[in-house]
Formats: structure tokens, C-alpha cells, sequence
């Protein structure tokens, strides 16, 4: 076991309980949208935490070509496909919320279109990762489009300034003030602390498996293997 | 390629050597040249026959088809960007010269643009005429291709110099580079629309020059590190 994974899985598994409960059940119904503005609960963590994990992924990225580092380069891999899977989430729990507010599951709306986008990033640089078979030189191909992508992430930010269509601006800022009632505020800040442990959490587990994957013919882990 | 003796080329020689070689490599293959244009017109062929003949919808769809029949021609032409100098050995002479590689690869683009984005932008008006682009939108659409279109070919060598060499490079390019082009597109045919509808497109020209500024500094130095990496798989 790690050093840092059980504090986090603890706090992940805390945070993400509470949060539920606590937004699904017990802060107050919208006084326009009923019970259903509660799938914010899930999808404006997951949708942060999308973006988030691409900047992470980025920054791996230039970590690892700048210096080097093998570690860097396991983190940028793993970070792909939680990433794809998070920008999923967000994309569908976006539709579902959709139908019975905007009464449609898609709209060519600025950033519907622009998480698209990104999980189309996402598959790219995981299918990047896959096609190469030297690890090596996977991981160095991965950064550098990471970080050729990034410069959607501003795209992201700023696109509903840009196109300012149907999409709500954003709810939650740490800089501001929420425009949001703090009874519903709170929750969703536990559930979005929650997103990002849960999410240490599985990066530590699929970057240790990325490690011993690639340190299979060391000693060290033929020791670990058979010392379990 | 480079001998001691004329190591001392300025940079502005190299630059022109590479365009001057690349450019003549695609003349001696004239062929190659025509099958972009030819899938530009078919594309936007297609469509009228596919959706709807209609005059005054087509008029509407315009600008965005073809945009992005350029876009797709541009991204067909764009896996042969480094191939055959991969193939022969070439390429990896011109990472090993002493001249700075992001500048060889941009003579590549500008080449590659003069042999596929220039032709597909003069091609244009004719494919608005076949689908009613409204007269005002005309010269808009050759001015946002005219801007847009470099953009595409320094993206796409993005993709192209990181999928060199590999099996399924062509099919990879498009995943990789595709999500990137969409800026590109949405202020490509933003302009197209915004002229068609008599509104002043000089906020969307500039905003397709800011980004096209951005590529030419920063795409030549990602497609070297990509080459780097790719051909030493």
C-alpha cells in the first residue's frame, strides 16, 4: 500500500458520501427546475474534473519531455482514459439534465461542443498511446500532443463569452462569490473535493500498474511478485 | 545533404532550398496535386445530391460545406507530408543537418500549403457559385480560406509528423488532428456568414490571423519534436 492512497480513498469515500447524500436528499428542490437540477451533484464535478485532468495531463507532458522523468510520462498515459471516461460522464449526465430543462438531450451549444471536443482530445492521445509500440517513445508522442491540445482548454473556458448561447455560465468559482444558495453551494463544493480524491485516487492505482507493467523485468519486481 | 564546406548556409537559403526542392518534388508529381482538388469538388458535389438541391437552402449551407470539404481535402493530403522523405531516408537527414529542424519543417508547410491550401482557396468561388453563396459572401470566403487554410497545414503537420511511419497513420492523423482544426472551421465559415448577411467580418479575420500567427510560431517547433520522436521508433 502507498503513502498516500489510503488518506485520499478515505477522504474520496467520505466526501463523495456526504456529498450525495446531502445533495440528493437534503438540500431543497429548485424552485424552477424541481428535483432535477440535483444531477449537477455529478456532472459539474465530473465536467471540472475533466478539465482539470487534461492541464494535469499537459503539464505531465511537459514534465516529461523538459526533464525527463519516467514517472511524468506514466502519469500523462494514465491520465488519458480517466479523462475520456470523466468528459463522458460529464457529457452524458449534460444530456440527461438537458431533456427536462431545455427539453432537448443535445444542443450545438458552445461548450457541449467544446467537451466534446475535448474527449475527442482524449481519444486522440490515447490512440496515440496504443498505436506506438515503443513505450518511450509513446509517452514523448502523447506529451506533445497533450500539450498541442491545451490550447483547447482556454477555448473551453472562454467559449461561452465567445458564443454566449444556451448554456447557463458557470455556477461555482472559488475566486467569486456563488450565485448559487449556499444550502445547494455546499454540497456540490463536498462532491467537487470528493471528484478530485477519487480521482488521486484512481490515477495512483493505474499509474502503479503502468509502473510495474513497465518495470516487469527488474528485480525489484519479480521480488514484490513473489513475495505475494 | 549538408557538406562542411557550405555548413555557413543563412537561414533564409535553407528556407528557400527546402521550399524550391519540395515544391519541385510535387511538380515532378503532378498527379498527386490534382486528387485533393478533385475530392474538394466531389465533396461539395455530394452534398447538393445528398440533402437537398434547393437554391435557397443551399445558399444557407454554403460557407460551411465548403469549409469543410477544404478542411477534409487538406487533411487528405496531408499524411504524404513527410512519408516518402521518411521512406528514403531524407528526413532523417535533415534532422541530423546542422540547420534547425522546426525551420526545414516549416519550408515543408509552406510548400505543402502552395501545393494544396492555395489551389483548394482559388478553387473556392467556383464551388460557391455551384452551391448560391450569396455575392458578398464571395470575396469573405477566398479571404477566410486564404487565411484559414495555412492554419490547417501547420495543425495537420502537427499530427502528420507525430504518425510518420507508423501502420495506421492515415486514420490517426484525422483522430488527432481533426479536434484541432475546429476553431478554424467555426471562424472559417463565421466569416462566410457574417458577410453574406452584410455584416463586417474584420473581428473574425482577425481573430483567424491571431490564431494563424499562433501556428506559425509554435506548429513547426511541436511537428520537430514530433519528428524526433517519431523517427527514432
Amino acid at each position: 500500500m502507498g503513502k498516500l492512497l489510503p488518506g485520499f480513498a478515505v477522504v474520496a469515500l467520505l466526501m463523495l458520501i456526504t456529498g450525495l447524500v446531502w445533495g440528493l436528499a437534503i438540500a431543497p428542490a429548485d424552485y424552477q427546475q424541481g428535483n432535477s437540477f440535483r444531477i449537477i451533484y455529478i456532472h459539474v464535478p465530473a465536467a471540472i474534473l475533466a478539465q482539470s485532468c487534461y492541464l494535469l495531463m499537459a503539464v505531465a507532458g511537459l514534465v516529461s519531455l523538459v526533464w525527463k522523468m519516467k514517472v511524468a510520462d506514466m502519469v500523462g498515459k494514465s491520465c488519458a482514459p480517466i479523462g475520456a471516461t470523466l468528459a463522458l460522464l460529464a457529457l452524458a449526465t449534460g444530456a440527461i439534465w438537458g431533456k427536462p430543462t431545455w427539453g432537448t438531450w443535445w444542443v450545438w451549444d458552445a461548450r457541449l461542443t467544446a467537451m466534446l471536443i475535448l474527449l475527442f482530445l482524449y481519444i486522440g492521445v490515447y490512440t496515440l498511446h496504443s498505436t506506438i509500440d515503443n513505450e518511450l517513445n509513446a509517452g514523448k508522442a502523447g506529451a506533445v500532443l497533450s500539450l498541442v491540445g491545451v490550447v483547447n482548454i482556454p477555448i473551453i473556458k472562454y467559449s461561452v463569452e465567445w458564443w454566449n448561447t444556451l448554456h447557463q455560465g458557470s455556477t461555482f468559482s472559488v475566486t467569486e462569490a456563488p450565485k448559487m444558495a449556499p444550502e445547494m453551494w455546499m454540497p456540490l463544493l463536498v462532491m467537487v473535493i470528493g471528484f478530485y480524491c477519487f480521482f488521486a485516487v484512481i490515477l495512483m492505482l493505474r499509474t502503479r500498474t503502468e509502473i510495474l507493467e513497465r518495470e516487469k523485468r527488474t528485480g525489484w519486481v519479480k521480488e514484490l511478485v513473489e513475495a505475494n | 545533404m549538408i557538406s562542411p564546406d557550405n555548413s555557413d548556409l543563412s537561414l533564409r537559403r535553407v528556407f528557400w532550398i527546402t521550399l524550391r526542392r519540395d515544391l519541385m518534388l510535387a511538380y515532378r508529381r503532378r498527379n498527386d496535386l490534382i486528387s485533393p482538388l478533385m475530392f474538394f469538388l466531389m465533396v461539395a458535389t455530394l452534398f447538393p445530391l445528398g440533402v437537398s438541391p434547393d437554391p435557397e437552402f443551399l445558399s444557407e449551407v454554403a460557407a460551411g460545406v465548403v469549409w469543410v470539404a477544404a478542411l477534409l481535402a487538406t487533411l487528405l493530403s496531408m499524411d504524404s507530408l513527410f512519408q516518402s522523405d521518411f521512406d528514403d531516408g531524407s528526413l532523417e537527414q535533415m534532422l541530423l543537418s546542422p540547420q534547425p529542424l522546426a525551420l526545414l519543417v516549416f519550408a515543408k508547410i509552406c510548400a505543402h500549403w502552395m501545393i494544396s491550401g492555395l489551389p483548394l482557396t482559388l478553387m473556392a468561388p467556383l464551388l460557391g457559385v455551384m452551391l448560391f453563396l450569396p455575392e458578398q459572401g464571395m470575396s469573405a470566403l477566398v479571404i477566410s480560406l486564404l487565411l484559414g487554410t495555412p492554419t490547417l497545414s501547420l495543425i495537420g503537420a502537427i499530427g502528420a509528423g507525430l504518425t510518420v511511419g507508423l501502420r495506421k497513420g492515415g486514420v490517426l492523423i484525422s483522430l488527432l488532428v481533426l479536434p484541432l482544426y475546429i476553431p478554424v472551421l467555426i471562424f472559417g465559415t463565421g466569416t462566410v456568414q457574417a458577410a453574406s448577411i452584410g455584416l463586417p467580418v474584420e473581428g473574425y479575420l482577425a481573430i483567424m490571423g491571431a490564431i494563424l500567427a499562433l501556428g506559425v510560431v509554435l506548429a513547426p517547433l511541436a511537428v520537430a519534436a514530433g519528428l524526433r520522436i517519431s523517427v527514432s521508433n
